[in-house]
């Protein structure tokens, strides 16, 4: 343990480490630049803030532990205009708490990365167990019309390279990105690899010039000033204009910038989706999966082939925005769709969507917690469907 | 230093201020800046204002010519502590009434006070839920008439600025608007205070809170503060019964306690110190 982290804290890059989950992510958050931390202690994202507690102060970065997860998101967002990269986690119940700032980070446009490691809910339910049950509040948990990117990643390795990501695109579309983790991925150990800094593509937020005065529209992606730039930057979570001043009577001010906001992550949705097709546009049964449930599925497609079952797999990297179109390809095919989640069904809602009634949507649901979907149920639901 | 040569103008975007007539938030602003001139600054390029949801939370966003993060309801203080801990250099302000700071925000000042976080905070009190329609707030006195307490409100009214003393505040004060000169002191020892400083400023609120009482203008509002404000050294020998009704006004703390940021500093050094 001690060896590993002074490894790590020497920044002894581009070898392979065996890290647990949490780690990977918090190492995902030093490489991609993130120098400020602030969160409120929960199971099972806790030791994200440890590792940060231990990795950030030798950098010079900044991790405080906050009152609350309202205090946290809001902190976060502080040290995004003072033009810092931030992020925070929790699980459900501090994300449920982090939507009225989620919101205001969303309208503000300000970069920050949001990791959701969850757990078994509704309420404080089952704090060590895993759960998927965040993947609609990961869309629509904040009010009014907002978008959403939630990245979800199903190893070690993910954790690390799918935080980066987050950054990223947090950087690129000025917008709050969502780590959508789970608790087996979190607290699970296994070999990951730590590129060389060098080889990590890093973005960052665009800088207004001299001069500039929109930075909450003209272009889509306006230019970021920081405080303390000389911009005079009005921030706002009111309605506001390209100057950022408020205009919250104005419809066509309302429409213009919401409608922008939405637009900014929708025309780029192919960009921004990532998934893992596997024999999709061509089988009889689809299998779509995400998170912990996709290592269970990757055994259960490959055994139900070797059982001469036609399977094809969409395994999500993206949540938000949703692949519709991968989905739809599989349902081309495939008559039916098996989902296995661990939650009473949410994903599937969204397939059923995508495929508009052109395949069987099969849902495939275990909660409790005492363990995850297993190869065999899986298995044993294509068999079923077939 | 002197008043001479200011103008509130200076500090100013060519807009008009969406406060009533007779709103004391005009006075804050006024005083604030003449603070803020008296201390030398020309412009606001060295601040940054956070405020939260209300009147109050308008008066530097977006009218200050400057950098301003206006948030949600009561967060402005953790969103304060994010800017202040990136550019401790930067001097970060807050605005807010009392419905956003000792009201849904109460906690986040709290803690501001444990932590002594290096910023200054400006309450508004107006002792009623103004923006929203006169509503019974966290300071609205006890037996007053709201819209949401119309048979009179039955709950004690918090202490604010002792409640920030208490907390761990390096600088904690209550004036009124009437005391415009000890305000404006008040506002400039807090802003060259290191650690946390919170100005309570009793404020008049005709619209709402004078019709509720019947003190319909901003006249009758200040000379009821005038009236009924005791020095704190003077109510420091009344009895409870005495001080009933009464505003106290005075500094409750002034201590030269370490701030947040020089903790957080010593903390970086000794972590860069066992990394090494």
């Amino acid at each position: 343990m001690q060896m590993k982290s002074r490894k790590l804290r020497r920044n002894s890059i581009d070898q392979t480490h065996f890290l647990q989950g949490n780690e990977a992510c918090a190492e995902g958050a030093v490489a991609a630049g993130c120098r400020f931390y602030a969160a409120y202690p929960i199971t099972p994202a806790t030791e994200i803030a440890e590792h940060l507690a231990r990795r950030l102060p030798p950098l010079g970065g900044i991790v405080i532990q906050m009152e609350d997860e309202m205090a946290s998101m809001a902190a976060v967002l502080g040290a995004s205009w003072a033009g810092a990269k931030a992020m925070t986690a929790t699980s459900g119940p501090g994300f449920s708490l982090m939507q009225e700032n989620l919101g205001l980070a969303f309208m503000t446009e300000t970069p920050c990365v949001v990791v959701d490691v969850q757990r078994a809910g509704p309420s404080t339910g089952q704090a060590t167990k895993c759960g998927q049950g965040d993947i609609m509040q990961a869309r629509w948990g904040s009010h009014g019309d907002y978008n959403t990117i939630a990245l979800l990643p199903n190893s070690v390795q993910e954790m690390f390279d799918l935080t980066i990501r987050a950054f990223n695109l947090a950087e690129a579309y000025r917008t709050p990105v969502v780590v959508l983790a789970d608790e087996i991925i979190a607290h699970m150990t296994e070999r990951a690899n730590i590129p060389s800094l060098n080889d990590i593509e890093i973005n960052n937020r665009r800088k207004p010039k001299p001069g500039d005065e929109l930075f909450f529209g003209g272009d889509d992606i306006p230019p970021m000033p920081a405080a303390g730039e000389g911009f005079n930057v009005a921030v706002t979570g009111s309605t506001h204009d390209e100057r950022g001043f408020r205009v919250t009577a104005d419809p066509i001010a309302h429409t213009r910038l919401v409608g922008r906001l939405h637009r900014k992550i929708e025309q780029d949705q192919k960009k921004i989706a990532e998934y893992e097709a596997n024999n999709a546009e061509n089988c009889d049964i689809g299998v779509l999966s995400y998170g912990c449930t996709s290592r269970a599925a990757y055994e259960a497609v490959e055994r139900a082939r070797e059982d001469g079952f036609a399977v094809g797999h969409i395994r999500l990297k993206t949540m938000w925005p949703f692949p519709h179109w991968g989905v739809r390809t599989m349902a081309e095919s495939a008559k039916s769709i098996v989902i296995p989640e661990m939650n009473l069904g949410q994903a599937l809602y969204e397939v059923q969507r995508a495929v508009e009634g052109k395949a069987s949507v099969i849902p495939l649901n275990k909660i409790g917690g005492d363990e995850m979907i297993t190869p065999e149920e899986i298995l044993a639901k294509i068999a079923e469907v077939s | 230093m002197s008043s001479s040569g200011f103008s509130s103008r200076q500090y100013l975007r060519e807009m008009r201020f969406p406060f009533c007539p007779g709103c004391g938030d005009y006075t804050i602003a006024n005083t604030f800046l003449q603070a803020v001139h008296e201390l030398g600054f020309q412009d606001l390029k060295r601040f940054v204002f956070c405020s939260g949801i209300g009147c109050a939370s308008w008066i530097p966003s977006p009218y200050f010519k400057a950098d301003s993060i206006h948030t949600t309801h009561g967060r402005s203080i953790p969103v304060a502590l994010g800017v202040k801990l990136i550019r401790p250099d930067l001097n970060v302000v807050v605005f807010g009434g009392d419905g956003d700071l000792v009201g849904i925000g109460l906690s986040h000042l709290i803690h501001a006070a444990r932590r002594n976080l290096d910023i200054t905070a400006i309450m508004s009190n107006n002792m009623i839920y103004g923006m929203t329609g006169a509503q019974v707030a966290p300071t609205t006195p006890i037996s007053t008439k709201t819209t949401t307490t119309p048979y009179g409100s039955f709950e004690q009214p918090i202490d604010a600025a002792r409640v920030v003393a208490a907390g761990g505040a390096n600088y904690s004060a209550r004036w009124t608007t009437h005391h415009t000169e000890p305000l404006k002191d008040a506002v400039k020892t807090a802003l060259q205070t290191k650690g946390f400083a919170f100005i309570e400023v009793v404020s008049q609120c005709p619209t709402a809170y004078g019709r509720q009482v019947g003190l319909k203008t901003s006249k009758d509002i200040l000379q009821w503060f005038e009236k009924n404000s005791v020095a704190l050294k003077d109510a420091e020998g009344m009895s409870g019964g005495e001080l009933e009704g009464k505003i106290v006004v005075g500094e409750f703390a002034k201590r030269s306690a370490p701030g947040l940021v020089q903790n957080i500093q010593g903390m970086l050094e000794e972590a860069r110190k066992v990394a090494h």
